[in-house]
Parts: structure tokens; sequence; C-alpha cells
């Protein structure tokens, strides 16, 4: 046995606070590992003892990821580092994404007493998130909240955009925040010598570093900044149709101020879908919502309808898809997206898969409806177009066939498809109104609405659960507390695919009502 | 091609006497064996150890000039069966590989090497995978070294400690004739520090010079007598040698003053994570010198009890601090104190928590404990009753999601599962069991693929069971790698010899891609020092498996659909299997990217694909999303008023593989997704042709919105 002793010590060596704690929690795949490597190099290059573990393997494939960093001036000896970050013992945690950042802050790596967090206001979404049918995204807002409340210091901005801005990877623009927080008892200079001597991508990385050294250096914005209000876009077209769309858009300015907003965006939206003769009708349905609506409620039920009547009514069909994917301001946006430079080219391929209900959708209302009933029809019409296609739209043939298709608007009103959505439209109207007075109740049944939603299977799906919210809210319509269930029931049917939380939430009902 | 390159590395195993080597744990380590003579050194790859692996791949150079034979095994059993060559001959070798899951397979082997014993110094590298960043089922190697008499070392996890452990561990095995076991966990092997370096040593007797003098003897066979022999000579002789040599060499240090009332007793991979305890606890110095005695077992295994008994003299109370469970050293421990008659109390698992991995605040706070109970004078007042006055901090445990590892942009594996999970919606729910690698991220959501892993190579095998079929065929998924590891022999043999009427998925993105991207038999890549390119398939014809059904280009949901439909319905008898083949998608990139960029720049036409959402069109259901879970198919909130849900949109990082667009056609989900392919540096013809069509659709496109309200900002 080897023997290291030494005199008993009488209280703690004030040197331990020379030790500086820093934690870095990434996202597998986002240079975590590069930015560890820059942060040791330099303090070695200024005369620290520094060591820094990581925890690699699988989690370096998209998943959550830490790296832990300790240094201290070298000064009689290499100090004892710890492998590892503790809890309420972390003097810097940089944060690579918004939820890895209330991530550190769960694990307790922040505290008010010694923590600078350093965060990056992106989001990498969970899968967890994604994959949910409505919005599963979680709250930024609630991690910024705890954020301020954990941190010593809090230095957060969208160092991922600010990266990429500047033709980087967001290692660099944490490292440059790092510099910028001083933090660290390092000049500027310093780190960037350490991007220097790493020798790759150096004037990119430079570039981002500097950019998220002065961000760093600007206060924190704490409360998110205000949106102004979307400019209302201006309309351009031919006289005689502009002068219909003021008439209106006079119309909707007469509307109660809570409706008027929504409704100007749905009446541009199903004039867009259609027509202005479309819209007006749009109008039509709205004057009868209001007039069963009233001033105590706030007119609630009556901006829920206008949002969702014009949903409804621009409902996407074949010609609709068409249209939009034939647009020239679609091109430029893609063609910007794809940051298609001059002297480049881009080709276009468009991934469809018409099934035979689309096309007996396209016939007039009687004679689709007589194909649709017609097993041997459909199986004719899946034969000759159920099949994956794949349209070279900026080649002639595919947009000329695109073109025409997007063209049929006029057609449109005689179709199957639109009697379809007309006759569905009016049912769920005349069943939303049908509650009233029970106005909460009223309100919650237009926005079902938001269920039906998607194309061909997962179009059929958003119908079934629709009927079956709507059945439900049936059952419990004579309850108090009816409009909370129907609200509980529209939110179960957006949690899952198959609609395994509706059915426990009806299961609920039924077990009462 | 491993997944990354290490020639810089390389250098530093160049290094010779008076240099400095600065770099992770486990490349001190794999220049160390260079420094110890090692003779021949082999292993499996996956994490921690990978690097080990990789380094001394891209080393072949070195190696060859010192005469050291570097074997890249098939599995971690054949690497530990290669050390049958320090049974006889008194060459040092080492072989490296995970634990506790490369321990099992190693373990036939391991067992049979620790009965024979060994002449020359034989070191079983282990990478301990265990708490945060493991992979694996949490388990100890420890038990293994306790079972089969081998000895375990557990270094303190600095760069100079480890690499004394392998200079110290070939030594240990020579004079005590048995192998020895390094272990190192995870954040060991990724720790960075800076040792002294050596210069390299060729082996005094090279394994190509043994060639030439072959030597046994019976003695060394496990058979009856000789095992017999063995076992007694295990404890008769090379316990005593080891314990011996543990004792002169002081492996096991001592830390901190001679005095005291009570001392604790520590695995050495624990040292830096109880000293910082100490530290916070004003017990210890920045440099680690304690207050509190130190007693740390760089060999946990075998224990010295009369140094343990000399250590615990004079002491009320001393702590065992060892991670893991069950507690093999404190239960050793505790019988040394009993049969000596002793009062001295043991503290250990009462206090710590018997499982999961000691942190920093687990330690704090154990630590704290025993001190307070037996030692309060030690502590200061603010630790003895600590007044915390903290903020409230709120709870984000609900708000913040799980982030578990999953497919990267662009995987091969996920079109698979893709078309796997749309058969599912026709069949309805199947019995599927997996194997080990990236496949199984399946298990888990969006796919939620496959009920149960069996361990590496057998996840065929796992559904042997369900061999005879019944009404839904059962399926199973493996990886090349599995199917090499040993998935040929006990997956597929076993289905052949069985005519399991299952089906079998074998996953080939022509790598070991999980641990690295190394090449196995399958890869189609050129390797000078081994054999590629041996197509899987034929390797299933060779033991009799004849519907076997090969997909090249996994991205075709359809066509891989309609094969594992076939597959599930096909009236022919026999196993059914299906060697899904491309490229992993990290490695395609690490290669083709550059070359693309070299020759945009060269002025050579290239192609880069992209894929697009259109967000008017998307409704925001994210079905796409259940049936891809790509980490470049997000989502985006639109500024829309009348939108409720977030869109589908993909970002940058797009690879262009094209699930997307193919899982949109086959599921028939929607209209959205679009390919853009970026032509660089296009031929004049395409230029013309492109400026020809442009004039035609951008009159249509004019034509249409003169006749109509247009609202775009």
């Amino acid at each position: 046995m080897t023997l290291h002793e030494t005199l008993p010590q009488k209280s703690a060596d004030p040197r331990l606070s020379g030790i500086i704690k820093l934690a870095v929690l990434a996202v597998g795949g986002q240079g975590g590992g590069v930015l560890t490597g820059w942060i040791e190099d330099m303090a070695r290059a200024n005369g620290y003892a520094a060591q820094s573990t990581s925890v690699a393997g699988v989690a370096q494939r998209t998943g959550a990821t830490v790296y832990y960093l300790e240094m201290a001036p070298m000064a009689g000896g290499v100090p004892v580092f710890s492998l590892m970050p503790a809890a309420g013992d972390v003097d810097i945690m940089i944060a690579a994404e918004m939820m890895e950042a209330g991530r550190s802050i769960i694990r307790g790596f922040v505290t008010p007493d010694r923590t600078t967090l350093i965060a990056s206001t992106h989001r990498a979404l969970a899968v967890s998130e994604k994959m949910a049918p409505g919005d599963g995204i979680a709250s930024s807002a609630e991690v910024m909240a705890a954020a301020d409340i954990a941190a010593r210091r809090f230095i957060a901005a969208d160092f991922d955009a600010l990266a990429i801005r500047n033709g980087s990877v967001i290692s660099a623009s944490l490292f440059g925040a790092l510099a910028g927080s001083g933090a660290l008892p390092f000049p500027r200079e310093a780190f960037e010598a350490a991007i220097r001597a790493g020798g790759k991508g150096v004037e990119g990385s430079l570039r981002a570093f500097g950019a998220a050294y002065d961000a760093a250096q600007a206060p924190v914005v704490a409360t998110a900044p205000v949106k102004a209000a979307p400019a209302a876009p201006a309309v351009k077209g031919p006289a005689r149709l502009t002068a219909v769309w003021a008439a209106l858009e006079a119309r909707v300015m007469a509307l109660p101020a809570p409706v008027a907003d929504m409704a100007l965006a749905g009446l541009r939206k199903v004039v867009e879908f259609q027509d202005l003769a479309y819209g007006a009708e749009y109008l039509d349905r709205l004057d009868i919502v209001l007039a069963r609506d009233s001033a105590a409620q706030g007119h609630v039920l009556t901006r829920e309808a206008a949002k969702y009547i014009a949903n409804a009514m621009a409902y996407d069909d074949v010609i609709r898809v068409a249209d939009l994917k034939t647009r020239a301001p679609r091109l430029a946006r893609i063609q910007s997206e794809m940051r298609v430079k001059d002297g480049n080219l881009m080709q276009l391929t468009e991934y469809l898969h018409p099934r035979a209900e689309e096309i007996a959708g396209l016939m007039p209302a009687r004679m689709g409806a007589r194909v649709q009933a017609s097993p041997v029809w459909m199986a004719r019409l899946d034969r000759w177009f159920n099949k994956g296609r794949r349209m070279r739209s900026d080649s002639l043939r595919a947009f000329l066939a695109l073109y025409l298709l997007g063209g049929l608007k006029g057609w449109r009103r005689r179709t199957l498809r639109h009697a379809e959505e007309r006759a569905h439209l009016q049912d769920w109207l005349d069943r939303a109104l049908g509650y009233l007075p029970r106005y909460d109740l009223a309100v919650e049944v237009i926005r079902c609405r938001r269920l039906v939603k998607g194309y061909s299977d997962t179009h059929a799906r958003g119908l079934s659960k629709f009927d079956r919210v709507l059945e439900g809210i049936a059952l419990v319509a004579g309850r108090e507390d009816g409009a909370d269930w129907a609200r509980r029931l529209r939110e179960a049917a957006l949690q899952d695919e198959e609609g395994k939380a509706l059915d426990g939430a009806i299961a609920t009902i039924r077990s009462f009502a | 091609m491993a997944e990354r390159s290490f020639k810089a590395e390389v250098e530093h195993l160049r290094k010779g006497a008076g240099d400095t080597f600065t770099g992770e744990g486990i490349l001190a380590i794999t220049k160390a064996l260079l420094e110890n003579g090692v003779g021949y050194v082999g292993g499996y790859q996956g994490a921690p150890i990978s690097h080990l692996m990789d380094v001394l791949a891209d080393a072949q150079d070195l190696l060859g000039e010192l005469g050291v034979r570097f074997e890249a095994n098939a599995n971690e059993a054949a690497a530990a069966a290669m050390l049958a060559a320090s049974v006889h001959y008194p060459i040092r070798g080492a072989v490296t590989f995970k634990g506790s899951v490369g321990v099992n397979v190693a373990s036939d082997a391991l067992a049979n090497l620790a009965s024979s014993g060994v002449t020359g110094g034989a070191l079983i590298i282990v990478g301990e995978d265990y708490g945060e960043g493991s992979s694996i089922m949490q388990e100890r190697s420890h038990a293994f070294a306790m079972k089969s008499q081998f000895w375990l070392l557990d270094p303190r996890p600095n760069l100079p400690s480890i690499t004394k452990a392998v200079s110290d561990g070939f030594e240990l095995s020579e004079v005590s004739n048995t192998p020895v076991m390094l272990m190192v966990r995870i954040r060991s092997c990724h720790v960075s520090g800076s040792f002294q370096t050596r210069d390299n040593q060729r082996p005094k007797l090279s394994v190509k010079e043994a060639l030439s003098n072959p030597r046994s003897d019976f003695a060394r066979v496990v058979l009856p007598p000789m095992s017999y022999a063995h076992e007694q000579d295990k404890i008769k002789n090379r316990w005593p040698a080891a314990e011996k040599f543990i004792r002169d060499r002081g492996l096991n240090e001592r830390f901190g003053p001679a005095v005291a009332p009570v001392g604790i007793v520590l695995q050495g991979g624990m040292y830096n994570g109880v000293i910082r305890a100490l530290q916070r606890l004003g017990l210890a110095d920045i440099h680690g010198h304690s207050e509190v005695p130190l007693y740390v077992l760089n060999v946990t295994y075998p224990l010295v009890c009369d140094e343990f008994l000399a250590f615990c003299e004079g002491k009320d109370q001393v702590l065992v601090i060892e991670e893991g469970q069950p507690e093999f050293i404190e239960q050793q421990l505790t019988t040394y104190l009993y049969r000596a008659g002793s009062a001295v109390k043991l503290r250990g698992k009462d206090i710590f928590p018997m499982a999961g991995e000691y942190t920093g605040q687990v330690m704090l706070d154990s630590i704290g404990d025993f001190l307070k109970q037996a030692a309060p004078a030690l502590l200061a007042a603010v630790h003895r009753a600590p007044n915390e006055d903290r903020p409230q901090i709120p709870d984000l445990t609900k708000t913040v999601p799980i982030r578990p590892p999953g497919f990267c942009t662009g995987c091969p594996e996920r079109p698979i599962f893709a078309a796997m999970k749309l058969v599912q919606k026709e069949t309805g729910k199947l019995q599927i069991t997996a194997d080990i690698g990236c496949h199984l991220f399946a298990a888990l959501p969006p796919f939620e693929i496959g009920g149960a892993t069996m361990g590496y190579g057998l996840g065929p095998a796992a559904n042997a069971a369900f061999d005879g079929g019944g009404e839904r065929r059962p399926v199973s998924v493996i990886g090349d790698g599995g199917f090499w590891h040993n998935g040929l022999s006990s997956s597929f043999g076993n289905m052949a010899f069985n005519k399991s009427d299952s089906v079998a998925v074998i996953v080939d993105n022509y790598y070991s891609a999980a641990t690295g991207g190394q090449d196995v038999m399958s890869s189609r890549a050129d390797n000078a020092t081994k054999a590629t390119k041996n197509p899987i398939s034929k390797a299933l014809k060779g033991i009799g498996i004849n519907w076997v059904r090969e997909v090249n280009r996994t991205y075709d949901v359809g066509h891989m659909r309609d094969v594992l439909r076939e597959a599930l319905t096909t009236k022919t008898p026999g196993p059914k299997v299906i060697v899904a083949s491309s490229e992993c998608m990290l490695n395609k990139q690490r290669r083709e990217k550059p070359l693309a960029a070299q020759a945009i720049k060269e002025g050579r036409r290239v192609e880069t694909p992209r894929f697009g959402v259109d967000e008017a069109i998307c409704t925001g259901d994210h079905a796409c999303i259940r049936l891809s879970g790509c980490p470049s198919l997000s989502l985006k909130k639109l500024d829309d008023p009348l939108r409720d849900d977030p869109v589908a949109s993909i970002d940058q990082s797009c690879v262009g593989c094209g699930n997307c667009g193919e899982v949109a056609d086959a599921a028939i989900l929607c209209p959205s997704f679009y390919e853009a392919r970026v032509v660089h540096n296009p031929t004049k013809w395409e230029v013309r042709l492109a400026a020809f069509r442009t004039r035609i659709i951008g009159w249509l496109q004019a034509r249409r919105s003169a006749r109509r309200l247009s609202f775009e900002v």
C-alpha cells in the first residue's frame, strides 16, 4: 500500500473557490465535444490545469448528452477535479437548446448563488413533442421564467440561428457567448486563438463567435418581444375585383372588433380558395352566427366561427393543392429556402398520391356519388389513378397538368367533394347553434372543427374523431360542466393518433352520463 | 472506415521518453500498452472503449514496426480466446471490450483462461458501461473476477494512474499466472489529462517468433484431473502471489492522516468523486489532501486482508464506498473484520444507496451523513446543521420532454421501420424481437417496434419459442454488426436447423454503426487488412436458408413494405430472411460531403437534394412524423390566426434521403412534400432548357395572377 500522509487542515481550502466548473448540455450531434475541446485548450494555453469528461455512447445519436469541464490555475501541482457535475456546484452552465436548459435546471446544475446560465433559445423538438396530432410543443416561456429565478446570470439568445446566419455551427456561437459573458478569466483573444488553433472552418467560426460575443453582452430581454401586428397584406388584382373586395372588407370592418381581425383573415382565405362570391357566402354564414351571439360574451362564438368556418370552407381538395403548387411566390420561396444561387438550377419533384376518392370527388356531385357507391367503379378508378406520382413540377408537362387542375375553380362548386363539405359544414354549424343558449357549449362545438384535417386516411380518422367527440358532447350537453367536458374530449382527441385518450374520455363520460 | 479518423492520435502513440501525452483516457491506455511491450492486441468495439480499437486500426504501420499483432475480433469471446497465446508463451497480450455485456460474451473463454493460468501477462481492458450515458443493463463486471478468480484493477481516474495500472496489471498477471482485468468507467475513458510517456517497447517474444517454437503442456488444458489442480493452484499459489505483489508494490494507496476516528475505503474509480465531496465538506484541499484517512483500492479483487485490517486499526467506523450492486467488496471486508474479531463498525450501503451511480450529490449527502454520525467534530458547523434558504425554483419536470437517442437524419433504418409500421397497420400488431445496435432505437416512439432484446446477435434467437409459427409469423430484427458478431450461428443457424417459420430482417448499413462505424465482414469498403465485401445473403445460403430477399435501397418504403408483406404471407416453409441494405448516412455524409464540396468548387456538376413541406398544404396532423422521427423533420408555428396546430417543416440539416416523401406516398398521407434538387454547375443544355421552361411557366403564372386577387405580402 502506498502512503500519502498530510497534516490535517482546519478549514476549507480557499483555493477551492479557484476551480471553475463548467457543464455543457447538448443534443447529440450539436458539436458539444468541439466546444469543450476549445475551452479546454484555451484554459491550458493560459496556464490553467483543465480536465474534461463526456458520456458519449448512443446518446450521441440525437439524445441529450452532457460534457463537463473543470479548470483551476496551475499552482503547486495538479488539482483533483471531479469527473461529473454535481447539483448546486456548477459555475457555468451552457445549454445548447432551450429544453436542455430546462433539463440543466431540473438536474440542479443551475443555482442562484453561482451559476451563469448561457442558453440558446432555439428548439430542437423532441419526438414526443412532434408526434402529437395537435400542438405538443413544450413551453419555452416556462423554462425562461424558471431560468430567471434559478440562474445567477442568465444569457439567452438564439445562438443556433446566429451561427447559421454566419455560416457556422452552434458550438462557435456558444463559445462566443461564453467569451461575451465574461465568466471565464480569459480575454477575447484567447478564445479566438483557440478557434484558430482548431484549424477547421475558422472564418465562419470566428464570425459566429463575434456575433454571439456581442449578443451575450447586450442586456437580456426577459419578456418575449411584442409582436408587431402583421401588416394587412396589400390586395393586388384587376380593378373590378378589388372593388368587390373593398365592399366585402367594409362588411368585415363593420363586424364587432373582436371578430373583425379573424374574419378578415378568414375572408382572405376563402377568397383565395375560390372567389369573391364565395367570400360573400362566408360573411353571410358569419352574420347568421353573429345574429345569435351577444356582446356580453365578447362575441367569442362569432370569432371562433370566423376561424373555423373559413377553415371548413377552404377544404383541402385536389384543385387547391394543384393551385398552391403552381404559384410564382411558392417557387421563389423554395428557391430562397434551398439557397439556390446564381448559376444553379433547381429541380422540383412533387410527391403526390391520388386515390379513387379524389377522382370521384372531382366529378359532378350526383355522378360522383354514384361512382363512390359502386365498388366496381372505385376499384377501376384505383387501378387507373391510385399510385404514387412523382411530378417534376419544373418540367412543362407536370407543371401544365397541375396548372390545369389548379384552374378548375369554376368547376369546383359542382363537384361531389364540394357538396360533401357543404353538407358537413352546415350540419356542424346547425348542431353548434342548436346548443344555444348554452353559449360555452356552442363555442366548444365550433372549436371541434379543429379535429378535421389532413388528407386521405388522416382525414377520415379526423372525421371519425370529430363525430365521436360530437356524440360524446351530446351525452354531457345537459350537464352544468358540459362545456368543460366538451373541451376535454377535444383535447383528448388531439393527444394521440389512434384516439386512445379519446376512447378513455368517452368511457368516463358513459360511466356517469 | 471508422466514424472518425485517428491519424492525429496515432502520432501521439509514437511519443517517447521525456514527452508528455495529453488526451483522453482510453488513448492513454493504448499508448501504455505499447510502452509495456505488448505482443498482441484484440477486442471488440463498443462504448466507451471503441477509440482504443479505432486508433489501433489506424496505427497498423506503427504496430508493424513494433512487431505487434492487432486483431479486430469477431466478438468478445473471440477476443478473450485470443489471450490463449499468453498461456504457454511469455507474451504480453491485451484485449478490450465493454462491460458487463462484452464480459458476458467473453466469459466462456475467460473462465478457461483463468483456469489454465497464464505465463505472459494477459490484460483484459473493460470499459464499464454503467451510470449516466450507459446503453446497457446496469450490472457489474466485478462478479466475473470473483467467480473465475482473476484480478480486477479499478485505478484512480487520472491518466498517470490509469497508465500505471496497465504496467502494474501486466506484472501482476505474470507474477501470479493469472489474467488481470483493468476496469475503466465511461468518464475515465473520456477523461482528459496528461502523463509522461516512455519509449515503446518491442515485445520480448513476438507472436511470429512464438510460432517458430510451438509449445504445449497438457497440465494447462482444462480437463480432469488438471482442472482440479487448477482450482487448487488458484487458491494456494496464484492468489497469495497476487496478494504479495499488491502489498509489496503498494498498488492500493492510503491518503490522509495516519490516526483518525474514521476512515473511508473506496474503489479507485470513486476517488475523484470522494475527494470532491470532502472538498465541499471542508475536509480536503484542492490537491486532494484529505483530513479523513482514505484507503483507495486500485485493486478491487482480490482484497488484501491484512492491509485492510491495518487501515481499520484505531478507528471507530470505516465507510466503504462501492458503486453498483450487490456490494461484493463490503461483504468481503465485513467477513475480514468479523473473523478478526474487530470492533470496528463497517458502514457502506446502509448509508449509500444500494443501486445507481454515485453522483456528486449522492457522494456529498452520503459522506456527509456518515461523518455527521461517526465523527461530527470533523465537520464545520455549517455542514453539521445546514440551514439552507434557497429560492424555490419552478418544477420543470412536467415541461421538459425526455430526449432518448434516435435515428440520425437520413438514417437508412428509418424507412425499414416506417414500412414495418405500415405493414402492422394491415396485419395488426406482430410479435417482434430486436437485437443490439442502432435499429434498437425503433423500440422507442414514434415506431415502438420490438418488445425485447436478449443480446448481441440474438434477435432472431429471441423469437425461437415462436419458430413453429401461428396465425401471423413472428418477426425479428438484427443488424449487420449483430449478424457477424454471433448472429450467423446463434440466430440464423438456430432458425435454419429448427426449420423456423419466422421472418428475420437484417439491417445492413455497411458498418458496425452504433459502435462508431467500424468495418464488418459485409462492409462495402476496401480495407487493406480486413476481408470485407462478403455478402450476408451468401452466408445465409451457405447455412441452407433459401428464402432470402435483398432490398438494396431501404428508402423505397413501398418496396420495403411489399417485401415484408411477402415474407409474412408466402407459403414457402422455413426461415424467411430480408437483407435490407443502405449505407449508414452518418458515414456516407462524412465521406461524400467533402467530395461534393470539392467537386462544386472545381466546377463539376453536382446535385444536392433536400426535402421541403408546403406549409399551406400541410394541415398539422403530424402523421408523417409518426412514421419518421427524423431530426430534420420538425414543426413550425405559423403566424396565421386561422391555424391552431404547428405544421411540419424540414430544416437545413436534411440530407435528402427521401424517407418523408416515400412515406407520404406509401402511407398516402398528404401532398405537402417536395424534393428540391439544387444543380450546381449545370450543363449548358440544362441551362437553356431551364430558361425556356421558366419563361413559359412564368408567363402562365403571370396570366393567372392577373385575373384574380392576390394577397401575398
